[in-house]
């Protein structure tokens, strides 16, 4: 049998320190309790923190156990109980805002889609569920990229195709979008994937807090980025997914 | 131009919705509360109408306030019921001589057995161009009229009135005791076993036959049209209609060409076929009904194939087997495995409806080997819906002769991507699922609109509708499924050779 990894093995360590301590620990503190030196301590804690299994308290610095963590074990979610969930309001996306919908979940660095509805023209149009989309050209995949940092940062170890001349394909610019995408909650791409087509997502969040999904509306640049239009069909794909995010609480 | 909205009431078996709609067909407001079953004995199922009316008045006036419309601007109640499920009620106080007796109710079985006995019975199908069968309300009727001491002479003396669940809401709504409308809509009506289904009147050898005094029963009405003001809401509005929750659905669907067909996929499933405005009279199992009348012009017919159980074989997976945490966990258990392993379920729980009506039926897994895992199972259950529609549109084919359109599909289960590509490749059809899943509310809405001028006729409502998925029937699969539908037929005869055992 090979051997454990180290570095795992002290994270697990530390998560298990915390969890005993039943509330905040310091990294002195901790770096004690499971004695290692503190710059190591501080090193596993920063990686435990940028995948949410610990949080820190921006008052004290203290460390406890993260969201990420306790979502993990606790609730596995089926996809097509997600879709059965959010069929409603994603069909209400649709018709409110005249574009194809997708929702989509994590797979890597792709993205599968669990649930598509068709644009509301009655053009013909082919069911996509079960389709993968590559996470870093469209609005869906950049929300759930955005929200798993670690498989993010792996962006950087494999070349991103280019699928369009619009498609980013520099890590770094790709990351600073990503981060933009956590903080206003939103992610969008034009023309990224397919030249003339534009997106806007916003993540779905499950009971542990996890985001388990992506809500998307999808269609031509024009109409979907026009000055007019954009913030208010932004507003809408993010009431959306809120409401599903919602509906998955109850 | 200012919005205008209309209010629409799905009273169903569960629970009583309120649910507003703009112009487009959107939905902007629901409200939704649920009633209790009673099961007062084996096979007995009971609703309190008195808890139902209190539940239409609170979530109405709930879902217009949500709406916070200027005055004016919602302009008409359209009531969309759960169908068969039968009212006895005082005319002078409003209460309920009994509670009501539900569609699931089999206690009238003995009593249609009996009467299916006398020699004169035909008579039921030729006129109604139904089963005689304990699904409908007639039967429901007389057994209250047997059960309840004088409950006859009070009925003849005009004391006692009778409806389905929506003659109940408009009389309570117009007024109740106090001048309240006693109507029914005709869809409803075609559902009782005492219409003659081409007069679309109370017909008197019916009365005759099931024994129910004329004096109790509403007068039959259009579905679209004006029934009376709903003077019980916050804010008086027009009743512009009425339907049976299935005929909303087709209504709701936009069905109004014939050959038109939908399909609801809920606890049960229900496929109508519009077909048009001359009554056909099926040779193959289905019932003829009517699927909803303007006021002034004729009734349009459709052919009807109700099928008793079909979502509820996934609920009975979850809560009886345990195999699944939640329904849609049907379609992850399914796509472990490629096939159903040679594994069949008939979900005869009480019977099979159309088109075999064989009420003595009885549930079987067949096929079963050592290989068959629960996946297989889960398979099989979703097949079970599949081949229980295709078995209903091979009637309808043969009855109809109407071109086949696309299917149209509403209902919780039609989030089933594995189910919805079955039924595809099965009837050999392509499936379609509109924007607005809420069928049932949506087609009281446009009846009760259609009505009050909301919309200027049926095409402005077809505008309205969109697709907002489709499955299309992969060739290779279709040849597949052709090849394994006799194992089904197999099943299905020996779950009526089950129920017929010594």
């Amino acid at each position: 049998m090979p051997g454990t990894v180290q570095s795992i093995e002290r994270a697990a360590t530390l998560l298990h320190a915390i969890a005993q301590s039943g509330g905040q620990m310091g990294v002195t503190e901790l770096a004690g309790a499971v004695d290692l030196p503190k710059t190591t301590t501080h090193g596993l804690l920063r990686t435990l923190l940028s995948v949410g299994f610990v949080e820190q308290d921006p008052r004290t610095g203290r460390y406890s156990l993260g969201a990420g963590l306790l979502g993990l074990g606790t609730h596995y979610l089926d996809a097509n109980e997600l879709r059965s969930r959010a069929s409603n309001w994603a069909d209400s996306l649709a018709a409110r805002s005249g574009f194809a919908v997708r929702l989509g979940t994590p797979a890597g660095l792709q993205v599968v889609v669990v649930h598509h509805v068709f644009r509301p023209d009655d053009s013909p149009q082919e069911m996509e569920v079960g389709a993968l989309l590559p996470a870093h050209a469209t609005a869906v995949g950049k929300v759930l990229l955005a929200s798993r940092p670690a498989v993010a940062r792996s962006l950087t170890d494999v070349p991103l195709d280019a699928l369009t001349p619009r498609t980013v394909v520099d890590p770094a610019a790709l990351l600073a979008e990503l981060q933009a995408t956590r903080a206003r909650g939103w992610a969008e791409q034009r023309g990224e994937y397919r030249l003339g087509v534009a997106g806007i997502a916003a993540p779905v969040h499950g009971p542990g807090g996890l985001v388990v999904g992506a809500l998307g509306i999808s269609g031509p640049v024009e109409e979907l980025d026009a000055p007019g239009a954009r913030g208010e069909l932004r507003a809408m794909v993010v009431a959306a997914a809120a409401s599903v995010t919602r509906e998955l609480l109850t | 131009m200012r919005e205008r909205y209309v209010l629409a009431v799905d009273q169903g078996t569960t629970s009583t919705r309120s649910i507003v709609f703009d112009r487009g067909g959107r939905l902007v407001a629901v409200r939704q509360r649920e009633h209790r079953q009673h099961f007062p004995r084996p096979g007995w199922v009971e609703h309190d109408p008195e808890e139902i009316w209190a539940n239409t008045q609170l979530t109405a006036a709930q879902a217009l306030r949500d709406v916070a419309a200027g005055p004016g601007q919602v302009v008409a109640l359209g009531i969309a019921n759960q169908r068969e499920t039968t009212v006895v009620w005082e005319r002078a106080t409003g209460r309920p001589v009994v509670n009501a007796l539900v569609w699931q109710d089999t206690r009238t079985g003995p009593l249609v057995e009996r009467l299916a006995a006398r020699p004169d019975a035909a008579l039921v199908r030729e006129r109604t161009g139904l089963e005689l069968a304990g699904y409908f309300a007639g039967p429901r009727l007389r057994w209250v009229l047997d059960a309840v001491p004088r409950a006859r002479e009070r009925a003849e003396r005009g004391e006692l009135l009778a409806g389905t669940m929506e003659s109940w809401l408009v009389w309570n709504l117009t007024g109740g005791a106090d001048g309240g409308v006693h109507v029914t809509d005709v869809t409803n009506a075609s559902r009782t076993l005492l219409m003659d289904v081409r007069t679309c009147e109370w017909d008197a050898d019916l009365l005759d036959f099931f024994g129910v005094p004329a004096a109790m029963l509403p007068e039959i009405r259009p579905s679209v049209g004006v029934l009376g003001t709903a003077s019980a809401l916050p804010v008086p509005l027009p009743i512009g209609g009425a339907l049976g929750d299935q005929q909303a659905a087709l209504f709701g669907q936009t069905c109004f060409a014939p050959g038109e067909a939908k399909c609801t996929y809920g606890t049960g499933s229900f496929l109508l076929q519009n077909t048009g405005t001359e009554l056909v009279r099926s040779r193959h199992g289905l019932i003829s009904t009517v699927a909803y009348q303007l006021a002034g012009e004729p009734v349009h017919y459709a052919l009807e194939g109700s099928i008793a159980v079909t979502g509820a074989l996934v609920q009975w997976l979850r809560d009886s087997l345990g195999l699944i945490g939640s329904a849609p966990e049907v379609e992850t258990l399914a796509r472990t495995v490629s096939d159903n392993g040679g594994c069949y379920v008939v979900p005869a729980f009480s019977g099979l409806l159309a088109p075999h009506w064989e009420g003595r039926a009885r549930g079987l897994v067949a096929g079963l080997t050592s290989y068959v895992t629960k996946g297989h199972l889960a398979r099989a259950v979703l097949e079970a819906t599949g081949w229980q529609t295709r078995d209903v549109v091979r009637a309808m084919d043969a009855d109809s002769g109407l071109p086949r359109t696309a299917l149209r599909v509403d209902g919780g289960m039609t989030t089933n991507n594995l189910l919805m590509q079955f039924v595809a490749d099965a009837i050999d059809c392509s499936v379609v699922r509109p924007m607005v899943g809420e069928t049932v509310s949506l087609g009281a809405a446009y009846a009760a609109g259609l009505a009050v001028g909301v919309w200027s006729d049926t095409g402005a409502l077809r505008r309205n509708w969109h697709r907002s998925a489709q499955w299309v029937p992969d060739p290779a699969r279709v040849t597949a499924l052709d090849a394994a539908y006799p194992d089904w037929e197999h099943a299905v005869r020996l779950s009526i050779a089950w129920g017929e055992r010594p």
